[in-house]
């Protein structure tokens, strides 16, 4: 089994030279500190920069220097700053190869649901719904379950939908899956995990074709 | 015309009860503070407020929200906010959730003189629902409006006395395409210059989309989230 920073580590093998890719908050952000040695990868914030880089150093934070889940971070040499529509722009036109995202539930068809929880969790969709309506490679970092034991890997969501038939990939604590025209075709297996330990987790249709290979990260 | 006004309370004069107002930021980063103070000095009630959030319980439009001043509060993401959940869930405040690239949009829109645009953001989810959608190339969209707002308010670092204005990192966000979406736009400044100060080459919003302009008396520009990482000794 994964631990967040395991997920974030087999998201970054997904990683390409050259690659431009937004990181969602939470397990997403993770996946920046396991970017291949020798890689050139330039993260996007959508509240404005290309080019982000870590937290800044004790006492030199900046108020004016933050990412979009509001944290003071840093700008690398290379970087440049600009506006919101300009970045919406890099997004809806399909300039950003990959986006990593969380979810709280995932459906077969690719559907995702990860802004709100009627009666309970009104906090908005910020840019998820702009990310997920445009992006080429959407991977999805998410645990299998939810807190009460339920698969977030559904025939179909039960939650208000951020996107459509959009997600590509998805990683969790368990297993890496890829969505297809099918359902969830499982690919690899967590470390020490089995095909029917992912079989009792999933909701939706698993498509399990061979033998499946354990992740190596 | 006169377009440099001596503070936030001159320049927001004429802003009263129920009127329309997009302000600028992203979170509490490149906010238009001093105006928000004087909103909040004013006590005007009963506005509609377009911005990405809805600042924080004790600043921003959080102020505003404190003293039930907003009516309804157009924004992409409120987390971080319990007296506006509060509210919300309590019948007290309208509120309309849009993705943040359709609200850049539509401001971007507001101030272009473009009525309407399609985007994909929100196919297949309750924000499409009302709304006209097309297929353009095989792939589905839908038609989102340009906003119709009194005012618009936005923050820069430096500006001169014609009204042009230079961001500093990333609080460029919304304020750049927020200048010039209302019918009347005030951009405060942490320094206002005499015009022929700034080069011409260095300008991110030109003058003639702001039609008021000041120098906010002090910035605290509070941080929302304090990240940092410890020195490698």
């Amino acid at each position: 089994m994964l631990d967040k920073d395991g997920i974030a580590k087999r998201i970054a093998k997904e990683l390409q030279d050259g690659f431009y890719v937004n990181l969602g908050i939470g397990i997403p952000t993770l996946v920046a500190n396991y970017v291949p040695e020798g890689m050139n990868v330039t993260f996007q914030s959508e509240n404005g920069m290309l080019g982000m880089g870590p937290f800044p150093y004790e006492g030199e934070q900046d108020a004016d220097v933050i990412n979009a889940g509001k944290q003071t971070v840093t700008m690398l040499p290379g970087g440049v700053y600009f506006d919101s529509a300009t970045s919406f722009a890099m997004i809806r036109g399909e300039h950003v190869d990959l986006t990593v995202l969380g979810a709280m539930e995932v459906s077969e068809k690719g559907d995702i649901a990860n802004w709100k929880i009627p009666g309970k969790m009104v906090k908005g969709m910020g840019g998820a719904m702009d990310l997920v309506a445009s992006a080429k490679n959407i991977i999805v970092a998410m645990q299998h379950e939810n807190k009460a034991g339920e698969s977030k890997l559904l025939p179909q969501c039960t939650l208000p939908l951020t996107g459509i038939g959009c997600v590509k990939k998805i990683v969790t604590e368990l297993a890496f899956l890829e969505v297809t025209e099918d359902g969830f075709k499982l690919l690899e297996r967590a470390p020490g995990v089995s095909v029917d330990d992912i079989k009792k987790a999933t909701l939706g249709k698993l498509i399990i074709e061979g033998e499946i290979p354990e992740m190596v990260i | 015309m006169k377009k440099v006004y001596q503070n936030a309370e001159e320049a927001t004069h004429d802003i009263t009860d129920n009127m329309t107002i997009i302000l600028g930021g992203f979170g509490l980063c490149g906010l238009p503070e001093n105006s928000i103070a004087a909103l909040v000095n004013k006590g005007v009630k009963g506005l509609t407020c377009i911005s990405n959030n809805a600042g924080v319980d004790d600043f921003g439009l959080g102020l505003l929200l404190k003293n039930h001043q907003i009516k309804k509060m157009i924004a992409s993401y409120v987390g971080e906010n319990a007296e506006f959940e509060r509210q919300l869930l309590n019948g007290e405040l309208d509120v309309e959730l849009i993705p943040q690239g359709t609200l850049a949009e539509r401001c971007r829109a507001s101030a272009a003189g473009i009525p309407a645009f399609f985007t994909p953001a929100g196919f297949g989810t309750e924000v499409a629902i009302g709304k006209e959608t097309r297929e353009f190339d095989g792939k589905m969209y839908i038609m989102e409006r340009r906003f119709h707002a009194d005012f618009a308010i936005v923050k820069a670092w430096k500006g001169d006395t014609n009204g042009n204005l230079i961001y500093r990192a990333a609080t460029r966000n919304f304020n750049l395409p927020m200048a010039g979406a209302g019918k009347i736009t005030i951009a405060e400044v942490e320094e206002l210059v005499p015009a022929g100060e700034l080069d011409p080459d260095q300008i991110h919003t030109p003058g003639i989309f702001v039609k008021r302009i000041f120098q906010g008396a002090k910035y605290e520009k509070r941080i929302e989230k304090i990240t940092v990482r410890k020195r490698e000794i």
